[in-house]
């Protein structure tokens, strides 16, 4: 049979519905394009192909959903948005219906109330779970419709056993089918957003479910344990794996020293689950409370995000002396390896890239090796006796913490990756009004942070802290003198890859800490550094594949990588909901909490000087840098046995 | 032999040749003159089909032959593939000049796969005479036809699920607008015809749309194929003239005395004995030609069990009323006929029909308690005569 099938192996949904498919008619002479219509009475004039759900909330008008999510391309089946078009013998789904003509459109009407509540009731008659023992309580889609449409009663039953077990094999997501509406948007998160692909929808009507490839578990299949099916999930089908209750038993073992490191972006994102705007960093308030619940020290992810910079930062450099002073191969570009979930990815679907992915650990893991061995040593702590827990928008940090060569402290560098949704719920439990606390500070020796390791959370910002360093110790000026308020915007932004060009004039002489290592900098002079930043495995994939082309980003010398859009902010551990303007004021969150460091560049952290000098010793990339803070990864392949 | 005396009649090669003599316009104009509508069930005039896909502009454009033949009680396209494929090439070849795609396709179902070597040498001897291929009959005009397997599944006939597979995807209808005509087969305009709409668009232009329309009713132009089973003596595929009533049907089918027929298959209505005067034409009781006779020994609840029991097969599991709508139809059947089922409770489900129809995506759930609501109607007394007490749900 000669069709063209799956041309596109990523395009799993026809492109009809990615776009709506409508093309305009060539000359839509009598309205320039628009089109207006009538909701409920009420006309409005929208651009052709507005879908009626779109013109509706323009007009502050409810229409409830489903399946339906701002990230993801439409897929019109849970049936909830029905609306009645004048006309049109059958009721159609608003968010799936573009508007191309003049229509009338009734958003309540007995037909419509009659549909909406009779799906509601079979989505409950299909719905093992009972809410007040369920994670998503008063945060669940399902929950709310059955508010909003009045439900007091069960018209076609409930079922009172489970029909599927719980799948649990991940380190990351755990699956609850017993609770999963098919709404797809998990499908189409890991398939269309994230282009992974590593669930999908098997067997036809009410066997239809949401399965792992073969029928497999989902810890042996290739989920990079992104999360963000989680993010996207109406209901609790799907949830993060719970450290909660064994980090709460450290907490109240006396013989434990419990720290926690906070990462800035759940820090920016925390406030949301305490009712308050998303946008409102809460780090200073946080810190207190954790104190409270009972955590002994409270450490910053930025003192080791500088640390990060400094050992991936020379890294770079060293790659590029093996490549232009000594003319060796290397592997270029070098790839960021702080997002798990990109690791992971790589590690599936391109494990011929390995070389390429910095050795560097991810600022996590790199905490808690330092904490396990520097910390410990320096305030004569037994490191059996410690308890690192990390807080985290990821849940990819949650497998990351549990990979076996994660030991070089001699114990298990991380102990338990926490979500910011498994925090709040912890400090919900533990009754502290987060948003009122008081604000305190980080504790010693890792109190001073830089607004570089901030910027981490959000896409492009390890670029920018990598490049504010790199620029200063290879030319010996300022970078303020290159970028207003040492703010390189070009790498900051939402679009999916991002790509910057910045020339090297004039080097200066080679500072101290790194004369180790590199004789002078003549060789970078008149070098023009390239450099591209990708967020979301899709545009990772879009990279990769132009790598592997031969095409511009193979000519790059560095390239960061997220494995979540948006970054961090963006992560699979962070509050729900999820969508871009509340990526966007979590991002400004964090933008604004770097601008107000006074340091702000990773080398001119003094902690991290004198970790270099105390502990380190032998500098960036020494030897025991490299036992501690780098590691290596594992070929894995798309097919696992 | 055929059974189908008028497609016998017709002489290959003569349709087809008259089409390529005209501008397109005319020949979208005749087959709409003709009032010739869709035989696949819905009813759609083909004219207009035809014009919408000729008016859309595309690099590229497609004609699909729907050859799936899923609904339970159908057969005719099989004997018009089998006794006639010509006429059906034919037609298909017409639709390509019409709307100006260069590429058919034929979606086989899967259980036909027997019927291919026919169908492929059919083409072969079509191109060796230059009715197919390169400049067919000598004009500028261009056109080949492939086929396409499918694999079984009733949703596949639906026709934007039909083009999801044809394009290597899980057979799912999809969001509906932007219609195929405008968005069809890898978002070209397409053009989806049953089987027996084709063959009768390669009649219309052999012998013009006023031979066609002289039989049927103003709205329901021309003979329709009737596919007829069940209680019967004589089952088979059969030529009759829209606007036939039920009963003139039944006589000649060695029907009478049914107590019910089932018209256009499962998804179709069940219409009892007391309305057999009703025309079988589009605006009365529509039929995509499925005749299934009941007769007064046949327990309707079995019946309609079964028809129910297909359909919570077949539903594809996209949407929400239909995926679990079916599964509450048929439990209801279950309890009826357990005695279990309350007067209220029956009530609830005749709703729940009604919002199955309206709020389901595609055809299939719109159209499965078509079965459920009519039995309910015309059949409650005998059947609530069955009620054991009330016992709720
Ligand atoms: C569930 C379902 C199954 C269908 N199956 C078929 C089929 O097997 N054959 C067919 O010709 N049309 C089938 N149809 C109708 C098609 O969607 C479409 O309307 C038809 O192919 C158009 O052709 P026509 O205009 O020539 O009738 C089906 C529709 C639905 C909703
Ligand atoms: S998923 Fe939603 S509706 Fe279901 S038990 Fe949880 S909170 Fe309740
Ligand atoms: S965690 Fe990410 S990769 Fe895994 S199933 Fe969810 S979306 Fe897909
Ligand atoms: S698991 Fe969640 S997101 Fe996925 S289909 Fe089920 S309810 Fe929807
Ligand atoms: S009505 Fe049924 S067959 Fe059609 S899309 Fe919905 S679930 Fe699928
Ligand atoms: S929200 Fe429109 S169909 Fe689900």
């Amino acid at each position: 049979m000669s069709t063209p099938a799956l041309q596109d192996p990523a395009r799993r949904t026809p492109a009809s519905q990615h776009s709506l498919g409508i093309k305009p008619p060539p000359a839509p002479e009598a309205i320039g394009g628009q089109v207006t219509l009538s909701i409920d009475g009420q006309e409005i004039k929208v651009p052709l192909g507005t879908t009626i759900l779109e013109a509706a909330t323009k007009m502050g008008i409810h229409i409830p959903t489903l399946c339906h999510h701002p990230d993801l391309c439409v897929a019109g089946v849970c049936r909830v948005c029905s609306v009645e078009v004048e006309g049109m013998r059958t009721l159609q789904a608003a968010c799936a219906f573009p508007v191309t003509a003049p229509i009338k459109v009734k958003t309540h009407t007995q037909k419509v109330r009659t549909a909406r509540r009779h799906i509601v009731d079979l989505l409950l008659s299909d719905h093992y779970g009972e809410c007040y023992a369920c994670r998503r309580n008063n945060n669940c889609e399902l929950q709310s419709l059955a508010r909003e449409h009045g439900v007091d009663f069960f018209r076609f039953g409930h079922p009172v056993k489970p029909a599927h077990e719980i799948d649990g094999s991940s380190y990351s997501v755990v699956r609850d089918l017993n609770k999963c509406v098919l709404c797809r948007r998990c499908v189409r998160t890991c398939i269309d957003l994230q282009e992974v692909g590593t669930i999908e929808v098997v067997g036809r009507s009410d066997r239809s479910h949401i399965k792992p490839f073969l029928d497999k578990p989902l810890g042996e299949v290739v989920c990079i344990n992104c999360g963000q099916c989680i993010n996207r999930c109406p209901t609790g089908a799907l949830h993060a794996q719970d450290y909660t209750d064994e980090v709460w038993a450290a907490i109240d073992n006396p013989a434990k020293h419990v720290v926690i490191q906070t990462a800035p972006s759940p820090r920016a994102a925390i406030g949301e689950c305490f009712g308050l705007p998303a946008g409102q960093a809460l780090t200073f308030e946080l810190n207190t409370a954790l104190r409270r619940a009972g955590f002994d020290r409270v450490f910053d992810t930025n003192f080791s995000a500088d640390l990060t910079i400094m050992e991936e930062g020379t890294e770079l450099l060293l790659r590029l002396k093996k490549a232009l002073l000594l003319r060796e191969p290397a592997a270029f570009p070098q790839f960021t390896s702080c997002s798990p979930g990109w690791v992971k990815f790589l590690e599936h679907f391109y494990p011929e890239y390995i070389p390429n992915l910095s050795t560097a650990k991810s600022p996590q893991q790199m905490f808690g090796a330092v904490i396990k061995t520097y910390y410990a040593e320096k305030h004569g702590i037994d490191p059996k006796d410690i308890v690192t827990v990390a807080l985290m928008p990821c849940s990819a940090k949650k497998f990351e913490c549990n990979r076996p060569e994660m030991d070089s402290s001699g114990f298990k560098d991380v102990d338990y990756g926490l979500t910011t949704r498994e925090l709040a719920k912890m400090i919900h439990e533990a009754g502290i009004d987060l948003p009122r606390m008081p604000k305190s500070d980080f504790d010693a020796p890792f109190g001073t942070a830089t607004g570089s390791g901030v910027i981490f959370g959000a896409t492009g910002g390890v670029m920018e802290a990598a490049l504010r360093t790199v620029i200063e110790l290879v030319t010996g000026k300022k970078v303020e003198d290159l970028f207003e308020h040492a703010d390189i915007k070009p790498v900051r932004g939402f679009e999916g890859v991002r790509y910057v060009e910045l020339p090297i004039t004039e080097v200066g002489p080679v500072p101290e800490i790194l004369a180790h290592l590199f004789p002078h900098w003549a060789f970078l002079k008149g070098q023009t550094l390239k450099l591209a930043v990708a967020h979301g495995t899709a545009n990772a994939k879009k990279v990769m594949e132009d790598i592997k082309r031969g095409g511009p980003m193979s000519k790059c010398h560095f390239i960061e990588f997220m494995g979540c859009p948006g970054g961090c902010i963006g992560g699979g551990g962070q509050p729900i909901p999820t969508s871009p303007e509340i990526r966007e004021a979590r991002a400004r969150a964090i933008y604004a909490e770097d601008s107000a460091y006074a340091v702000r560049k990773s080398h001119e952290n003094p902690d991290i000087g004198r970790i270099y000098q105390e502990f380190l010793k032998e500098g960036p990339c020494g030897h025991r840098s490299h036992e501690l803070l780098h590691t290596h990864y594992t070929v894995r392949g798309k097919y696992i046995e | 032999m055929s059974q189908l005396p008028t497609f016998t009649s017709m002489k290959a090669e003569d349709g087809l040749r008259k089409a390529l003599g005209m501008p397109r316009p005319d020949l979208i104009a005749e087959i709409s003159a003709s009032g010739l509508k869709g035989r696949g069930g819905a009813g759609f005039p083909t004219g207009v089909k035809w014009n919408f896909a000729a008016a859309a502009k595309a690099d590229r454009k497609y004609v699909v032959c729907n050859a799936d033949e899923g609904e339970p009680g159908t057969f005719k396209d099989r004997v018009i593939l089998q006794d006639h494929a010509d006429l059906v090439f034919e037609g298909m070849t017409i639709a390509g000049k019409a709307i100006g795609a260069k590429e058919g396709i034929l979606f086989l179902r899967g259980e036909y796969t027997y019927l291919k070597t026919h169908l492929e040498e059919a083409l072969a001897r079509r191109r060796e005479a230059k009715l197919l291929g390169k400049e067919i009959l000598g004009q500028d005009f261009n056109f080949d036809i492939r086929i396409f397997m499918g694999s079984g599944a009733y949703i596949c006939g639906e026709e934007t699920a039909l083009i999801e597979c044809l394009e290597g995807f899980r057979g799912e209808p999809r969001n509906r607008p932007p219609f195929p005509v405008n968005t069809g087969f890898l978002d070209r305009p397409t053009v989806v015809n049953n089987v027996e709409t084709l063959a009768w668009a390669a009649c219309i232009l052999q012998k013009g749309s006023d031979w066609f329309k002289s039989v049927g009713t103003e709205k329901s132009t021309g003979i329709k194929i009737f596919s007829v089973s069940g209680d019967c003596a004589k089952p088979g595929v059969y030529e009759f003239p829209l606007g036939i009533t039920v009963k003139d049907l039944l006589q000649q089918v060695g029907g009478a005395g049914a107590q019910a027929v089932q018209m256009g298959g499962a998804s179709g209505l069940c219409v009892p004995a007391s309305e057999f005067g009703r025309q079988i034409a589009f605006e009365d009781i529509p039929t995509g030609g499925s005749v299934i006779v009941f007769g007064p020994q046949r327990d309707m609840l079995d019946v309609l069990h079964n028809f129910l029991e297909f359909f919570v097969d077949e539903s594809c599991g996209q949407c929400t009323p239909c995926r679990l709508g079916n599964r509450k139809l048929l439990e209801g059947v279950e309890m009826l006929k357990a005695g279990a089922c309350s007067m209220a409770y029956l009530q609830e489900l005749c709703a729940l029909g009604e919002s199955m129809q309206l709020a389901s995506k595609c055809g299939l759930g719109q159209s499965s308690p078509n079965a459920f609501l009519s039995v309910m109607k015309h059949f409650r007394a005998e059947f609530m005569g069955r009620t054991h007490g009330f016992v709720n749900a």
